[in-house]
């Protein structure tokens, strides 16, 4: 077993992206994500990278296409209102089949919103954000050790399939501290004959671009995108089943919202209440197939997340609405208690709970 | 005997642009540039939106299409990737001065080691003649049909006297490429953007006063008439920094 460090998760993020090979970091400062930052303009220039905090978050996430252009594992972090800024670009990091990975720490919205810890940006990350047909991998955390694992896994997953990637953790995980192994791997390599480094160093003249005047070619390049789209949702859903086997009711909970859930499951099942966890750890590609397996044993589902309710119409669909789905969620910067989830599980059980 | 050859900094794609727009021999004399530096085949070049938006069809090196004004942030971003890539970016007036004034100040205050090519035609080309920040007071355009009244809309941007304010801008430079004479300039002003950035100097901008024929509803001969009475008049040619030069 390898030795583990004591880690705040946003520095266990950063550490991770640069073990990684990320050497390109590019940022602006908005709570709770800085210490992201604040870690990579420490260690960066120790190891001959880039840290530079950019004039905005639009011109951050300008500066992470430039670097991804040009064939380099760039990255940036935000938070919320941040992300939005960056929506202009993520859309043409897509547009541009441009590997990146895009940090979401989030706080409470809409608008400047709260600085406390939210999951309210699961729409933005999962349906869109920017404009036009486009997906980004949506990796959750739900640990300091996932912080590290996911960053990891994110560039992998961006350079594989030249696809964004994006974290979408929230403000509880970049703050807390947990025991966690850096023990990664390898850092995998692939083909970049693509990127624009120069025509000295390629066959060609290589061209980044999402432009297309001609509506037949745009529709091509969307297509032959979501050829890879339906390859990502085959072969990289990841998920964590938790008790799952005789619940008669299923949470379903990513992120933070999960560990709640999970001592609710145990504080229910005190009670006799067969609760039971499906965590998404990829939002997008969602893991539709173990939960309709679920159904097919279920009672009920239990969508919980700190918004007024984003993932639960996903939950919905991934059951073909074969089964009562209810919701639970708080928002804002609140996070919920689980005696509440148990309430929530009762009232269920009980038929008293309405279905959303 | 050749008198005239095409530069190889150029592709064989057929320029889109209107009769009498300058854009052409902007193109000429950057492609010139990077094939007389010999520096091609290390040139990463970023593309704005506006008329230039298919300048990466055109310009025989690695191009990027950035999005609407953030060129510079792009080239930014692919300079600190492969510092030894020769990387500039060009950008239109309204691309430049309007939406990505802040990406452009801000790129001039790093001294980004790149160069700017800044097409400064007075109006929105692309979308069909609309006002730019350079619009000129008085000038009719298609959202300003009374004349840019400048009590209601403001004044125009002096890009290089605003950025000379600027400490970590390198070079600044205005230039046109309405008569000969000033072509043979604006090539030379180009020349020593690219060479500050071999040289490690940081960021040159090199603006270029430029005819809009069509949007300006004028014919190409007084489009080039109208830029010497009125363009020159306002934005004044000449360098307005050069930090190395004072520095000697």
């Amino acid at each position: 077993m390898s030795e583990k460090v004591l880690l705040k998760g946003n520095e266990a993020l950063a550490e991770a992206a640069i073990m990684a090979g990320c050497r390109h970091y590019f940022g602006y400062p908005i709570t709770p994500q800085t210490e992201v930052a604040a870690y990579m303009s420490r260690r960066m220039p120790k190891i001959g990278g880039t840290f530079l905090q950019a004039e905005s978050e639009i011109a951050a996430i300008n500066m992470v296409i430039g670097a991804a252009s040009c064939g380099k594992r760039a990255m940036t972090s935000s938070s919320s209102p941040g992300i939005s800024l960056k929506s202009e670009g993520i859309s043409y990091l897509a547009g541009c089949e441009l590997p990146a990975l895009i940090v979401n720490v989030q706080r409470g919205g809409p608008g400047l919103g709260g600085i406390q810890p939210s999951q309210s940006d699961y729409w933005q990350a999962v349906k869109g954000g920017g404009h036009g047909d486009y997906h980004l991998i949506v990796l959750a955390p739900a640990s300091v050790q996932e912080m590290v694992s996911m960053t990891f896994k994110g560039f992998d997953l961006a350079d594989k399939y030249r696809v964004p990637a994006m974290i979408l953790a929230d403000g509880t995980l970049g703050q807390m501290m947990e025991p966690v192994s850096l023990d990664l791997g390898e850092v995998k390599e692939y083909d970049k004959s693509w990127a624009t480094t120069g025509t000295d160093n390629h066959e060609g003249r290589n061209i980044v671009n999402s432009l297309s005047l001609s509506p037949a070619q745009l529709e091509e390049w969307n297509i032959s995108r979501y050829e890879r789209y339906r390859i990502i949702e085959r072969d990289e859903v990841m998920y964590e089943e938790y008790m799952t086997d005789d619940a008669e009711i299923c949470i379903v909970a990513f992120g933070i919202a999960a560990r709640i859930a999970k001592n609710a499951i145990t504080e229910a099942r005190k009670k006799g209440i067969k609760a039971g966890l499906l965590r998404p750890i990829t939002l997008y590609p969602f893991p539709k197939k173990p939960l309709a397996k679920i159904a097919e044993r279920a009672k009920a589902f239990l969508s919980l997340e700190l918004n007024m309710g984003q993932m639960v119409d996903d939950v919905k669909l991934a059951i073909g609405c074969k089964k009562p789905v209810y919701f639970y969620g708080r928002t804002g910067g609140v996070l919920m208690r689980p005696e509440e989830v148990v309430d929530t599980l009762e009232k269920i059980g009980k038929g008293e709970a309405q279905e959303w | 005997m050749v008198v005239f050859e095409k530069t190889k900094g150029l592709t064989d794609n057929q320029f889109h642009y209107c009769p009498g727009c300058t854009h052409g021999i902007i193109h000429r004399l950057v492609a010139e540039t990077l094939e007389e530096l010999g520096v091609l085949g290390k040139t990463v070049g970023v593309a704005s939106v506006g008329c230039s938006v298919f300048s990466y069809n055109y310009f025989k090196c690695d191009m990027i299409q950035a999005a609407h004004g953030r060129a510079p942030a792009v080239a930014t971003g692919a300079k600190r990737a492969n510092p030894d890539n020769v990387v500039f970016t060009y950008q239109g007036d309204g691309d430049l001065a309007a939406i990505g004034t802040a990406e452009t100040v801000h790129a001039a205050a790093r001294n980004e080691n790149i160069t700017v090519i800044f097409v400064n035609n007075a109006i929105y080309g692309m979308t069909g003649g609309q006002m730019a920040p350079t619009t000129l007071p008085g000038q009719v355009t298609q959202t300003s049909p009374y004349g840019r009244d400048v009590t209601v809309v403001g004044y125009p941007v002096k890009v290089c006297e605003m950025l000379s304010q600027v400490d970590g801008a390198s070079y600044l430079e205005r230039v046109a490429v309405n008569n000969v004479k000033n072509i043979k300039n604006a090539k030379k002003a180009i020349m020593h953007a690219f060479k500050n950035q071999l040289e490690g100097k940081g960021f040159s901008l090199i603006e270029v006063l430029s005819t809009c024929p069509t949007n300006w509803g004028l014919s190409p001969e007084k489009a080039i008439k109208w830029l010497d009475d009125n363009m020159q008049t306002y934005y004044p040619l000449g360098v307005y920094k050069d930090k190395y030069k004072e520095e000697k």
